[in-house]
């Protein structure tokens, strides 16, 4: 079932939010900032709720019947929206760039399948590229490093997107790590499977964060800045860990990624 | 070579915990990406070349057969022999008899990979050969009865004081006084060594980077010019190469060499791109009398026609390790066996079976930094995951993986009890974290909580949020 908002209004291009499994379990926040600033791009928006998860769990392991059956019910899920836009870019690159290889050899589904991808779209490509935002309103002090997660730089091509927003915010300063483009070590399940590998690849991550100077963590996936947070944070430093959502849509209020609930 | 990229795990362990290893590593993600960077930068056409380079190759594939035959035919009117080898047994076999026929006792060699891959010189040595590395990285690792650690540095795991201890240990009856406290000294001191073993080889063996059909040309690619001497100075030259490496024309050959030096080390070209076709010619000043090609297939052609045909395309570059943050991390040696990084996480299951090399395709966090300055465009991160799909499909996947994925399938296909479950436990896990925001062990969750902390949940998930929120707005 799928309930509408209070923004409806038919001429207006219509968007399933695909929440991602992270932030509807972990972080709220993000799904309610993304809601916003699609809201402002001039679109209403409208949650599914027989959403779950992208499949990339499943995916990554070689679970290749595992993940078309959930990549089925994804499809089925948002094929009443004009657009599907997930705050994230790796669970968007699955959608985007997987899907149709996951169904390559059913060409009975490639028409479904195409039109599912064509629109699809990572939260702030779908601002900038689709939308055509150049600014926002919001306001936040302080100087932020932004880390490039790997699937929505190598497989969306996102980059210069969120910078572009993040300078129109009152107040923002940005300050570029070595290496943003450089991978956290969190890889899914891979940050479990192979723990001492992927703690040595984000200690280096933290310390060029740290080295930035900057007061707060912006990135695009939550995987990756939970990954950066608790590491962070184990590490004893101070800096504050956001979505770059949060930032965009001025929802600020609440406590950072792992950080002390007042 | 032992094969030891079943212990993956364990050799990754150690290798993170080796502070000799990791003060080398640190090297390999800074100056061979930003040479390659700049090289980059200078060539904006670099793409199209990336193209024009992938196409050469799945032409060749194509129809390797015939280029294959073709170009055996050039080697023979050139005066040379081919070998066909298909396993690496075939191949020993083949260059052992070649030596013995030459009445050889030493042999030189330039850098191969096949030649590791071949493990040919335990067996020449098994057999009373002696075989000498020229290459400076290959003589230093032989001196210390290591195995290479980069498809192209082969000696990058190490630090240049660990160098000097082993050409002091080894090049006894020089002064114990001599200063090697510069590379340069080094590699003096190195060049002294090989003079006499170059004179004195009978017979000098080397790889090639290319093999071209229309002239029966093979081509080696070098900075040290001693697979020059290797090749000019023996009566007998081997090279030892695979299947792979075939294009069609001297043209083609020159294309793809505009990328390879560029990703490897970001030169323009190496410094030495020795083209030879066939033995020494009447009137030649110098050259072999004899020119023996030994082609490996060691499973190669049966990859042609699957999902991984485009892993052949391999240039042996080296830049996918160079920006593997695994690789970085754990260096060349973890991964067991003979090709190291993404390029053997992908190769290494096709050769020895994915049953051996199962957990290469399994480490990698997927970023995709492989794929992106691969120059023969190879997705790797793609054929990884075929791996994967394999080992799943047979059931090979440890037994841990599948049946958390099982469980996790159980309520990612039933949406309507994963909302229910998250709802319960979010709140319980956000409570466990208390004001803190973060949990510092968690069971279950080790893996996680043993390097960082878990940052709790904001407790009621978004779904339950959200249909308040439209209540409240319908009120
Ligand atoms: S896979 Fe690509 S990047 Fe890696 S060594 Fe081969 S050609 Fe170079």
């Amino acid at each position: 079932m799928t309930i509408p908002t209070h923004q409806a209004s038919a001429d207006k291009p219509h968007v399933g939010l695909f929440v991602t499994c992270l932030v509807d379990l972990m972080r709220p926040v993000i799904g309610f900032a993304t809601v916003d600033l699609i809201e402002k791009s001039g679109c209403r928006v409208s949650v599914p709720e027989m959403q779950t998860c992208c499949g990339q769990p499943a995916f990554n392991s070689g679970d290749r019947a595992g993940t078309k059956r959930l990549a089925r019910q994804v499809i089925a899920a948002f094929d009443e929206f004009d657009y599907v836009v997930a705050p994230s870019g790796s669970c968007a690159g699955m959608l985007k760039a997987h899907y149709g290889e996951l169904f390559a050899d059913e060409p009975g589904m490639s028409d479904t399948v195409k039109s599912f991808c064509d629109k699809t779209f990572e939260l702030v490509s779908f601002l900038v590229d689709i939308r055509g935002m150049t600014e926002v309103a919001a306001e936040f002090r302080g100087k932020v490093t932004y880390h490039d997660s790997c699937a929505g730089l190598r497989e969306l091509g996102i980059q210069a997107q969120p910078r572009a927003l993040l300078k129109s915010v009152a107040g923002l300063e940005i300050s570029e790590m070595q290496d943003p483009d450089v991978c956290c070590g969190f890889g899914g399940t891979f940050c479990v499977k192979y723990g001492d590998i992927s703690n040595a690849i984000v200690e280096k991550k933290t310390a060029n964060i740290d080295a930035s100077g900057a007061e707060v963590l912006l990135a695009g996936d939550l995987g990756c800045l939970m990954n950066m947070a608790g590491k962070l944070s184990r590490e004893g430093r101070s800096v504050e860990v956001r979505h770059v959502s949060e930032v965009l849509a001025g929802m600020t209020d609440g406590p950072a990624i792992g950080a002390k609930r007042t | 070579m032992v094969i030891r990229s079943g212990k993956f795990k364990a050799n990754a362990r150690e290798a993170l915990a080796d502070p000799q290893l990791q003060r080398a590593m640190s090297n390999v993600g800074v100056g061979f990406v930003q040479k390659r960077r700049m090289a980059m930068d200078k060539l904006p056409e670099f793409d199209a070349l990336r193209d024009q380079a992938r196409d050469i190759k799945n032409h060749t594939f194509q129809y390797l057969d015939l280029y294959y035959e073709e170009y055996e035919k050039k080697v023979r009117e050139a005066g040379g022999h081919v070998h066909f080898a298909p396993t690496d047994g075939d191949a020993r076999d083949i260059i052992l008899d070649i030596c013995r026929n030459a009445g050889a006792h030493s042999v030189t060699k330039g850098k191969s990979m096949i030649a590791e891959e071949i493990a040919i010189n335990d067996h020449l040595e098994e057999n009373g050969i002696k075989p000498i590395e020229t290459d400076l990285g290959e003589y230093i690792i032989q001196l210390r009865g290591e195995a290479p650690s980069h498809i192209i540095a082969p000696a990058i795991h190490l630090n240049k004081d660990q160098v000097e201890a082993s050409f002091r240990e080894a090049h006894t009856g020089l002064d114990e006084n001599r200063n090697l406290d510069e590379p340069e000294s080094l590699v003096a001191e190195a060049r002294s060594m090989l003079r006499e073993a170059f004179l004195n080889a009978d017979v000098g063996i080397t790889g090639a980077n290319f093999l071209i059909a229309e002239t029966g040309t093979s081509v080696i690619v070098t900075n040290e010019g001693n697979g020059d001497l290797t090749q000019s100075l023996p009566r007998v030259h081997i090279v030892i190469t695979s299947l792979e490496k075939m294009v069609p024309t001297l043209e083609d050959a020159t294309a793809i060499l505009r990328v390879l030096a560029r990703t490897a080390t970001g030169q323009e070209m190496a410094v030495y791109n020795t083209f030879s076709t066939g033995p020494r010619r009447e009137g030649d000043p110098d050259g072999p009398e004899e020119y023996h090609v030994v082609v490996l297939d060691n499973g190669r052609s049966s990859m042609i026609g699957t999902e991984f045909q485009d892993m052949l395309r391999c240039i042996r570059c080296g830049a996918c390790m160079n920006h593997c943050p695994v690789y970085q991390s754990v260096g060349g040696h973890a991964y067991g066996w003979v090709y190291p990084g993404p390029m053997g996480s992908v190769l290494s299951p096709s050769l020895i079976g994915v049953d051996k090399a199962g957990h290469l395709p399994n480490a990698s966090t997927f970023c995709g930094r492989c794929e992106a300055v691969c120059p023969m465009r190879i997705p790797l991160p793609k054929m990884m995951r075929h791996w994967r799909e394999r080992e799943f499909e047979r059931h090979l996947s440890p037994f841990s993986v599948r049946s958390g994925l099982g469980f996790w399938k159980f309520f990612a296909t039933r949406p309507r009890l994963y909302n229910f479950t998250a709802a319960v436990a979010m709140p319980v896990l956000a409570a466990l974290a208390g004001a803190k925001g973060y949990l510092k062990a968690l069971p279950l969750a080790t893996g996680w909580t043993h390097y960082r902390n878990l940052p709790a949940p904001e407790g009621r998930t978004f779904q339950q949020q959200w249909r308040d929120h439209l209540a409240g707005v319908d009120e």
